[in-house]
């Protein structure tokens, strides 16, 4: 969109990327390496790209989110919460018995979740299926899709990647649909270039009939700017890759293969939210670490 | 009303109601001349998807459509289909995406073409799943009435047909209830539930034994799930024996459905008649004699059941 204010998205992934260390250091457990380097992606989707309403979650024209790498969804937690969906004060029952925040997204419980996703592989090709059912429709509404660069070593990706640039036409092209890769070169178990390389990725999505953006995906400017040339791509969907840090943001997480699905200690919870919005700190940063604290009393 | 293929019936009915109704898509991996949906295919070109062979990618792709409001049959062969169970169980049962699968090609009846192309475990895979009925229809005029049904269910659903014709079971005032047995001869001796494709020859058996003075209740379970249970147990409690008659595993089918609802609430002496092994090719009635799915065979369990 024209002329984005960085400064206020950056300051709310800011707050994003500590919401998600306090979400998940009151869980117990959850993924922080990837949301903390999906967090500016979803943060540039959320507040400067798609149309939605909160009081609405199931209005037809809106724009669709599919985080098909459903364990980093405390990203999207956050976002929805910034953008009205509920409460903020919610986002510490992540993960807690009867909460709508389930560990990995879950449609049914909490509107706005737009698929279940968390068996990875599978959220693009229900994405491609929704581009398709807009399209269908008639409806003039964008779908964006965030994978995991681990996950894309599943097959059922590379059946939706072969499938959709030729899907719908000649008369309904999915050129409504945004792959995000969230390449940030950590899976679980190790580095992605150790486990199943996925490298040349630009080249293999190029031969499969994509347009390939790429983007330092922590540049909310570089972000922006490719979901305009997207959304200005007629005839085929359009996929980004997106260069991202594993655990962005704070330093002791960054990088570090260890961080991909623990949650940190009350006293690192702290060191990293204080790391995060350095000094002098906004107000409501006060309140959280207090709260961490206390669970570190416990 | 001439023998007919439940799948022939299905993609018959989708054309008719495809007029009616723009909401209706169909998906297929490369089977649409199997599954049937070829017709409506060619009648309705930009509403019909053909996704390769890529039954996961499919089934995925489906679930996109039922959330943006359309009705997407979603078609393959039963045992190709299920076997992306992961997909099925999250992107349609979990999501609550209002999918009609479809499974054709079920059962050992399929014959020739041999075991992997045989849908055997397709119901003990989705009975697994909190929120995703079962209906397998018996005869031409059952499967279009399922089909009309099945377009208007609010949720997913799951369609299970076959690849043989099957003999009319249903006169032309039998209307097909979502959730109900239908008694299609009554008898006092035994109640045998029957299920798609043998339900002929299960008819066929009650002929047999009642000229040797046995008679048998023989009850089409079109809807596997969920099971029609109050009458289940009226007629078992009448007959005081009950078997099960089906082309499926007799492990998660519906042998096992009826024996979890007669253990827990009625214990009754029960017998599965169904596949223990896996399937091979052959000739169907030779497949069926061998798995005792001919009338004979269904005579002759009956037979054991109450001499027991």
């Amino acid at each position: 969109m024209a002329n984005p204010d960085l400064a206020k998205l950056e300051s709310i992934a800011r707050e994003g990327r500590a919401q998600i260390i306090r979400m998940l250091t009151h869980a117990g457990s959850g993924h922080p390496g990837g949301s903390l380097s999906a967090i500016d992606i979803l943060t540039t989707l959320f507040f400067n790209r798609m149309r939605y309403d909160p009081q609405r979650p199931h209005w037809e024209d809106r724009d669709r989110f599919v985080l098909s790498k459903g364990h980093c969804v405390p990203a999207q937690y956050y976002c929805m919460a910034k953008a009205g969906y509920f409460p903020m004060d919610r986002l510490i029952t992540l993960r807690k018995l009867g909460s709508p925040l389930q560990g990995h997204p879950d449609r049914v419980m909490l509107p706005g979740i737009e698929a279940a996703t968390g068996s990875l592989g599978q959220g693009l090709s229900v994405a491609v299926g929704m581009a398709l059912g807009q399209k269908l429709a008639g409806r003039n509404a964008r779908v964006y899709c965030v994978v995991g660069d681990g996950e894309i070593q599943e097959g059922q990706i590379w059946e939706s990647l072969m499938s959709a640039p030729k899907l719908g036409a000649p008369d309904h092209h999915v050129d409504n649909l945004c792959v995000i890769l969230d390449y940030n070169g950590i899976q679980l178990d190790n580095f992605v270039k150790k486990i199943l390389d996925l490298e040349p990725v630009t080249d293999k999505l190029k031969a499969f009939g994509w347009p390939v953006l790429e983007v330092n995906g922590h540049d909310i400017a570089q972000v922006d700017k490719a979901l305009d040339q997207a959304e200005a791509t007629k005839g085929a969907p359009t996929f980004i890759v997106a260069h991202t840090v594993k655990g962005k943001g704070v330093s002791f997480m960054e990088n570090d293969p260890e961080w991909h699905g623990k949650s940190p200690k009350p006293e690192e919870a702290v060191r990293a939210i204080q790391e995060i919005v350095g000094s002098p700190a906004p107000g409501w940063v006060a309140l959280i670490v207090a709260e961490i604290a206390a669970l570190g009393k416990k | 009303m001439a023998a007919k293929a439940s799948r022939a019936a299905f993609g018959e009915a989708l054309i008719e109601l495809g007029a009616k109704d723009e909401r209706i898509v169909t998906l297929d991996a490369d089977l649409s001349k199997s599954t049937m949906t070829g017709g409506f295919a060619k009648k309705y070109p930009g509403r019909a998807f053909n996704l390769g062979i890529a039954e996961s990618g499919m089934i995925g792709v489906a679930a996109g459509l039922a959330l943006t409001g359309h009705v997407p049959f979603a078609c393959s062969f039963a045992c190709f289909l299920t076997g992306r169970f992961e997909t099925i169980r999250v992107s349609v049962a979990y999501s609550d995406a209002p999918v009609k699968l479809v499974g054709t090609h079920v059962g050992v009846a399929i014959g020739e073409d041999g075991y992997t192309q045989m849908g055997l475990e397709d119901i003990a895979c989705l009975r697994a799943l909190p929120n995703i009925p079962i209906v397998q229809p018996a005869d031409e005029h059952e499967t279009r009435q399922a089909v009309a049904y099945a377009v208007e269910h609010p949720g997913p659903i799951y369609l299970r047909l076959t690849r043989q014709n099957l003999e009319p079971v249903h006169d032309a005032a039998y209307r097909f209830q979502f959730g109900k047995a239908d008694v299609l001869r009554p008898g006092h001796d035994v109640t045998v539930l029957a299920t798609g494709g043998p339900v002929w020859n299960t008819l066929e058996a009650a002929k047999k034994l009642a000229a040797e003075g046995i008679q048998a209740e023989v009850v089409n379970v079109a809807t596997i799930k969920p099971l029609d249970e109050v009458a289940i147990l009226r007629s078992a409690g009448r007959t005081g024996h009950v078997m099960t008659v089906e082309d499926h595993s007799i492990h998660g089918g519906l042998g096992s459905a009826v024996a979890e609802l007669l253990g827990e609430v009625m214990p009754t002496p029960m017998k599965r008649v169904g596949v223990t092994t896996f399937g091979e090719s052959g000739d169907l009635k030779g497949l069926y004699a061998k798995h005792g799915l001919d009338p004979d065979g269904i005579a002759g369990a009956v037979r054991k059941l109450l001499a027991r």
